[in-house]
């Protein structure tokens, strides 16, 4: 069936920020369907509050809004794009449930907008528990035994019935967020409370537990003819018990047999029909007893989702693309496999690989948080390898995580063995480590059996496993070849061969590639070698020979940047894809390297050639010793190619950009103290400190307060401001913990100084100032979590051209050659660099979006040796001087951590970014906040309790409160202060006073509103208590004055007109982006 | 646990080393690889591999171990097993032994430990060879030697090898709860055992999940050996001959292109599927060719043209309906069609009560999609008529 010709514009809704649960997969699928689309000859409305996507680029849709996810606001865009069509499908669970709202008040409908590629029905029966349960039942398929609450007394029923362990899924939330398992009573009537709450229908499925079955997923696709197929089956290696987005995962299904494999098969095919999906591609779960086979249906995703990404990846089928698509009316015989180029889209890839995803998690960055593995997703990324057998999949896949793991180790490589009931402890509760353990285990005696006991981990892969941990004994022996070649078949790193055998990686490297012995490399070819394959998708693999033979072009190679973490994520993916499309426009052929399987950058289609390969040294250069590209750009993944610089740079790989040496200077301290010198710009007093005793020294001498971190820093991880010696010795302890190597850095902490960001360009012979950010929350607050505002709304214009000529003079002495991000902080008059990073940083598509100039783009061009004038660029010209404000606002993870404190510091915590804008800075700010998914209040009661240094900048705010109609609530302190200034307060009890209490108002829906900035850290302060209780309930909370200062212009302005919305394409008419 | 050489030779000279398992002797054959991700004993026990050495592209083999259920004959067939890896320590809840045992009960000499993604690309360029699968390490020019001098593959008559020696009865339907159809779907045709339809299979080496589907869809099934005469099936008055899948080349057994020419001329339904497609194709007067490398593997899409619907088709054929070939029957209607590559993958007839696929509709393993096709089989065998299709 051809297309369709009665519809002509489509709206796509995107996923919205990166948060847990929902990350840079839905901007890969999301980019394949725009462009599928748009290829196809339809016009494309996207709205997507994420800057930091490709999606959102005014290349990949004819209208793009940059506007906040809200049905509210979707609606104003259908009024003013009238589209025939709404695709909900591609933008996670986020657009789904858009499009739900928008069907159910009746607003599709009031614009003639028909859904495509699933329906309301389909969508319901899907989403909503009952209903599925039901629709299973129908078709005599099995669902854990269950019931659904509404409340509290309907849940205690329905637990009684099911008996203990009872699982429980809250409905519409995201990657499980209020889901869990309770093994009792008191245990239960916590977290159905939470997950009653967390459920923005107030719904929760209790499920009978299959704690322990083994997992599967098959990802569905079906046309408008109803042809089904499954693109690829996923077995997690971590059994049922944990959230699919935290297991590790391996395809295809190693441990099934034909005939389990298709009563899967048919089971989905089934489900897919029953559900009524019409066309596109579906996610099924499945739960095996391992014991009797027994086959469960789990749940369905009727949306392209973080599997469907994987699963691409996996097999080379293009998900995301083929839906929209089958959208639009084409059957799957109709569309080609991209890869092979010759033969149908109608088939099943066959794998003759082995492909393993391991979450990458970060509890690190909140010690308060439970760090036990269950069904509500906490890992931040993912990486996948690929192997010729599960092992040196699995072993690949962990190096790539970039962990400081260099395969398959102890849990504690360089700590104390743990003891047995330690380990037992570790296996039995799961948690991020636990597969080291499972080393642990095995060293310290436990059989298979046992291991497979206490994790219900299946036996296959243990046994495989075993195979690695019992031949490290061979190895240890002495590398012949023979060994060698075997422990590369087995997934052996370089580096884990050398601390096996007491060599250092380079020597073992030396002695492999003496002995003849270097990786082949193999193509993802959909079709395990039956057919010829063009696309040259590869990963390396110990085997005797390889295809795709390199060109002879000319080629630039880039590195990108692993899997996502907090502080490394989708903003860095953005630059790499970027710098693939403008070299490729520039004939150069690109070659992409990474190994995060939801990215953009690892699409077949963004680059020439793509090799999955982990990030480390050793994958790396044997991929450059392969290709001999002309170029290598290091500084667009973040610090994870950063780091290979100086190993690349030192084999004479030909890396462009700014030198490594330049690198080296901007992050080696003494050296880059020495070069502000020369130059006469000022920077805040510091020092560096290798004891705890030089620590002292440092920061009596420079006076507290005293920010400390550890060098080569990473999203700010294991920074602190400490104000007085007790602070600093506990702190150094901890730090010098993370990063042993490394000597720790001192600075002095400039209270209340403005922060601005600053991200510049330079072909190496002028340079240009891309963007310069000005912070709404002050210094000291991690860039990165802190809000920021295009073009800066409070800086004077010297301090701007102070900013501008010292980011210029720096750029030329570092002799940059791409990008520059510096941070400055304002203060007093004066402007002091904080931090200069020769790469591509965070902001720069915020930078691009806002300006209207893909910066990246510019600046690999640059590297490639196109000057910015030979670009069409003024390297005079402000071109972030817009009559527009951009805002840009940090979205965090808190929810997803019971137990974590929300309150903001130097360490970075948000996952991801959304950006508001609008010739108005107030709506600009609005925006952000309600893309951030915050409330929005512009009416009702506001609680202040600020620290006695806010309380005068505090009235100022509160006054403003009042006088927009707010009813302002505080406690005794601040209320006295606020009722001496004239401001009607309400006196509320603290919350260790007597009842009812502020926790009290909170938790009965009664405060709107609360600034709280913070008097103490910690899970015991009253602080922390009201903070928690506000994300419970979903209450917009300010931690600081500034923002404060900011959400109350920002009240005044929606107050005074609805939020207006405007596509990206009308913002920046007359620029080429 | 391999741990003794093993060498593969090709007759074009190719030769790979490896490690030996399963039966300690050598094997011959014509090598040709599966792409199946699952179902390796199927495979194994599939008659339709006698004659060749089967090489598995999925790199990971021997995972579930085997079963007593997933036995689709009475015995493993295939001449040798080439895998990149074979597992020593099987994990399903339904394994009884690993396949390496399973291998040397059987008699079938394996090689594990090659790179079987170059093997693979070797025989899709080049095409189908013959092979020697031989223990130890034996020099390349003597090992390629033997794989020249390895007896043929094309022109014997591989049917008779495998073959029930004797007719026997088969009851037993698809297994309950497992795959294919939901029990729904197979309401017994004519109502009731009483009146079953009756099927004579003619065995040129059929998979028990055949039968088993016969039943499920309510036949009573008689299966009879190779060499048995149209006359003796039609002796036994059935609704409908089934002509089964079997191994080797469609042109060295003429007999059975005989027996199938009359049973056609009887009006008596057939339904063939594999080798009863190609013998089928024979006797309407078509030609059989060999493809380059063939079609192996549960992924193959294939278009019903009647319904125009895709099924994603299990496959195990060297040879193939040559298209133009049906140049005196004009009333031949090719029904299916090959997506990857537009090979002819079935046929029907306007006049005869008869239909085939190249495929295998029982899967075993491969996906379901197209269980279909023995119910309309069976409605053929309750109308006695042509399929009335578009």
């Amino acid at each position: 069936m051809p297309k369709r010709h009665d519809i002509k514009k489509i709206m796509i809704i995107g996923a919205g920020p990166i948060i847990i649960g929902q990350a840079c997969e839905f901007d890969y699928s999301g980019t394949q369907a725009c462009k599928a689309l748009k290829e196809e000859g339809y016009q494309v409305v996207l709205v997507n509050s994420n800057p930091a996507t490709i999606m959102t680029d005014p290349d990949f849709a004819d209208r793009t809004y940059i506007e906040p996810v809200t049905w509210q606001v979707c609606e104003r865009i259908i009024a003013k794009e009238r589209p025939d069509a709404l695709l909900p499908t591609v933008g996670g669970q986020t657009a789904l449930n858009t499009a739900m709202e928008l069907a159910r008040r009746g607003i599709l409908k009031k614009y003639n907008v028909r859904m495509i590629g699933a329906n309301e029905s389909a969508i319901r029966k899907a989403e909503d528990r009952e209903l599925f349960k039901r629709a299973m039942i129908k078709i005599g398929l099995e669902v854990p035994r269950s019931g659904t609450a509404k409340t509290m007394k309907q849940a205690l029923a329905i637990a009684a019935k099911i008996g203990f362990p009872v699982i429980l899924r809250p409905a519409f939330t995201l990657g499980g967020t209020g889901g869990g398992i309770a093994y009792n009573m008191v245990e239960f009537k916590a977290k159905a409370a939470y997950a009653l709450q967390m459920s923005p229908v107030s719904q929760v499925l209790l499920e009978e537990s299959a704690l322990g079955w083994k997992e599967y997923e098959l990802e569905v696709m079906r046309d408008c003819k109803d042809n089904v197929v499954i693109v690829c089956s996923i077995e997690n290696f971590d059994a049922m018990g944990v959230h699919t987005g935290d297991s590790i995962t391996v395809a295809p299904a190693q441990t099934l047999t034909d005939r389990e494999y298709q009563l899967m098969r048919d089971a989905s095919l089934a489900i897919i029909r029953e559900i009524g999906v019409d066309t596109g591609g579906s996610n099924i779960q499945f739960g095996v007893n391992p014991k009797d086979g027994r086959l469960i249906v789990i749940e369905m995703n009727p949306r392209v989702s973080r599997s469907s990404a994987l699963a691409s990846k996996a097999t080379g089928f293009p998900i995301a693309k083929i839906a929209a698509k089958l959208a639009v009316g084409y059957t799957l015989d109709e569309l080609k496999n991209d890869i092979t180029k010759s033969t149908p889209a109608s088939f099943e890839p066959a794998l003759d690989y082995v492909v393993v995803k391991v979450p990458r998690f970060t509890f690190e960055k909140f010690p308060e948080a439970d760090a036990t593995l269950n069904t509500q997703m906490k890992s931040v990324g993912e990486a996948m390898a690929i192997g010729r057998n599960f092992q040196e999949a699995f072993q690949k896949a962990l190096r790539s995580l970039e962990t400081g793991r260099s395969g398959w180790e102890s849990a504690l490589p360089k700590g104390p063995k743990p003891s047995l009931s330690e380990i037992r402890a570790k296996l039995v509760t799961p948690n991020a480590e636990r597969a080291f353990y499972i080393k642990d285990a095995m060293q310290a005696g436990l059989s298979d059996a046992e291991i497979h006991r206490l994790t219900f981990v299946d036996p296959w892969f243990l046994a495989r496993l075993r195979e690695i941990l019992d031949f490290e004994k061979v190895i240890k022996r002495g590398l012949d070849r023979e060994t060698l070649k075997a422990a590369k078949k087995l997934g052996f790193s370089d580096r884990q061969l050398g601390l096996l055998t007491g060599m250092k990686e380079s020597e073992v490297r030396v002695k492999r590639v003496g002995l003849g012995l270097r990786p082949a490399f193999l193509q993802v070819d959909t079709c395990a070698g039956e057919f010829k394959a063009s696309t040259p998708y590869l990963y390396s693999s110990y085997e005797e020979s390889s295809d795709s033979p390199p060109t002879s072009k000319k080629k630039i190679m880039i590195l990108g940047g692993g899997p996502n973490r907090i502080g490394q994520g989708i903003e860095f993916d953005y630059c790499c894809v970027h710098a693939a499309f403008a070299l490729r426009e520039d004939g150069f052929e690109v070659i992409m390297v990474n190994c995060n399987p939801e990215t953009v950058s690892t699409d077949y289609d963004t680059s020439d050639r793509l090799y999955f390969e982990p990030l480390t040294y050793e994958d790396v250069s044997a991929i450059v010793d392969r290709e001999k590209p002309w170029g290598i750009i290091v500084q667009f993944g973040g610090q994870t190619p950063l780091k290979l610089a100086g190993p690349l740079h030192a084999a004479r790989a030909p890396i462009i950009g700014t030198s490594p040496d330049s690198i080296d200077i901007a992050e080696d301290r003494k050296r880059f103290g020495a070069l502000l010198e020369k130059l006469k710009i000022p920077s805040p007093a510091s020092g560096t400190a290798r004891s705890l005793g030089d620590a002292r020294r440092v920061a009596a001498g420079i006076g507290y307060p005293v920010m400390v971190r550890p060098s080569y820093v990473l999203g700010g991880r294991a920074m602190e401001v400490v104000h007085d010696q007790k602070q600093l010795d506990l702190f150094f302890a901890e730090a010098a913990r993370v990063s042993p190597d490394h000597p720790v850095l001192l600075d002095k902490y400039l209270e209340d100084a403005i922060e601005v960001d600053v991200d510049c360009v330079s072909d190496g012979r002028e340079g240009m100032v891309a963007g310069i950010m000005e912070h709404i929350e002050e210094a000291g607050i991690h860039s990165g979590d802190s809000a920021c505002v295009i073009p800066p709304y409070t800086l004077r214009e010297d301090q701007l051209e102070a900013i501008k000529s010292a980011t210029l003079r720096m750029a030329k002495e570092l002799k940059v050659v791409g990008l520059m991000n510096v941070q400055y902080a304002v203060k007093a008059e004066r402007v002091y660099v904080l931090e200069v990073n020769p790469r591509a940083s965070r902001t720069v598509p915020f930078v691009s979006k806002a300006t209207g100039i893909a910066w990246a783009k510019v600046a690999a061009r640059a590297m490639a040796g196109k000057s910015l004038r030979a670009q069409g660029l003024d390297p005079r010209k402000d071109y972030w001087r817009t009559r527009h404000f951009s805002v840009k606002e940090a979205v965090f993870p808190f929810n997803k951590f019971p137990g974590a404190d929300t309150v903001l510091g130097p360490e970075m915590k948000s996952t991801g970014e959304v950006m508001g804008i609008s010739r108005d800075l107030g709506i600009a700010f609005a925006k952000s906040q309600l893309g951030a998914n915050l409330k929005f209040p512009l009416k009702g009661r506001a609680f202040f309790s600020v620290k006695n240094k806010d309380k005068r900048q505090g009235i100022l705010v509160a006054k403003e409160l009042s006088r927009l109609g707010f009813k302002i609530i505080a406690t005794q302190g601040t209320a006295h202060a606020l009722q001496s200034r004239g401001i009607a307060v309400e006196t509320v009890q603290k919350v260790h006073q007597a009842r009812p209490n502020i926790l009290d108002e909170i938790h009965s829906g009664s405060v709107d509103l609360i600034i709280n900035t913070p008097a103490g850290k910690g899970a015991l302060s009253d602080d922390f208590q009201i903070r928690r209780a506000a994300l419970q309930h979903g209450i917009t909370c300010i931690t600081t004055l500034s923002a404060a200062a900011e959400t109350v212009n920002a009240i005044a302005s929606m107050k005074d007109r609805p939020i207006e919305v405007m596509a990206l394409q009308d913002y920046h008419k007359t620029r080429a982006l | 646990m391999a741990s003794e050489f093993a060498t593969l030779a090709l007759e074009d000279g190719a030769v790979f080393y490896g490690r030996a398992f399963g039966a300690p002797v050598d094997g011959y054959g014509e090598v040709c690889f599966n792409t199946s991700m699952t179902g390796y004993q199927e495979i194994l026990t599939d008659p339709s591999y006698a004659g060749q050495m089967i090489c598995m592209t999925a790199p990971q083999i021997g995972n579930t171990g085997v079963n007593a259920l997933d036995m689709e004959s009475r015995r493993a067939w295939a001449g040798g097993f080439i895998v990149r890896e074979i597992c020593p320590s099987p994990s399903n809840f339904r394994s009884t032994a690993s396949l390496d045992s399973f291998l040397k009960k059987w008699g079938v000499p394996g090689i594990a430990g090659i790179d079987t993604r170059a093997l693979t690309k070797r025989l899709r360029d080049f095409g189908a060879k013959r092979g020697v699968l031989l223990r130890g390490k034996v020099a390349h020019d003597l090992a390629a030697k033997r794989a020249r001098s390895s007896p043929a593959y094309v022109g014997v008559d591989w049917i008779s090898k495998v073959s029930t020696p004797k007719a026997y009865t088969w009851d037993k339907p698809l297994e309950s709860g497992v795959p294919g159809v939901k029990p729904s779907e197979f309401k017994p045709a004519n109502g009731g055992n009483s009146a079953r339809l009756k099927v004579v299979t003619l065995d040129c080496g059929v998979k028990y999940n055949s039968l088993r589907n016969l039943v499920s869809h309510g036949a009573k099934v008689t299966v009879v050996p190779a060499r048995t005469t149209a006359a003796e099936i039609l002796a036994a008055k059935p609704d409908g001959v089934f002509i089964s899948n079997g191994p080797g080349d469609p042109n060295a057994v003429p007999y059975l292109v005989e027996t199938v020419r009359r049973l056609i001329a009887a009006k008596v339904p057939l339904f063939g599927i594999c080798m009863g497609h190609q013998m089928l194709t024979l006797a309407l007067g078509g030609r059989m060719a060999k493809l380059k490398f063939g079609h192996r593997g549960g992924n193959q899409p294939v278009r019903d043209e009647s319904t125009k619907k895709v099924e994603i088709t299990s496959q195990n054929h060297g040879f193939a309906t040559v298209k133009d070939s049906f140049t005196k029957d004009k009333d031949v209607v090719l029904s299916h069609w090959g997506l990857n590559d537009q090979v002819v993958e079935g046929l029907r007839h306007k006049r005869h009560a008869l239909f085939s696929v190249q495929y295998h509709p029982e899967a075993s393993p491969g996906p379901h999609d197209a269980n279909y096709l023995f119910g309309r089989f069976v409605r053929m065998m309750q109308t006695k008529k042509p399929l009335a299709l578009k």
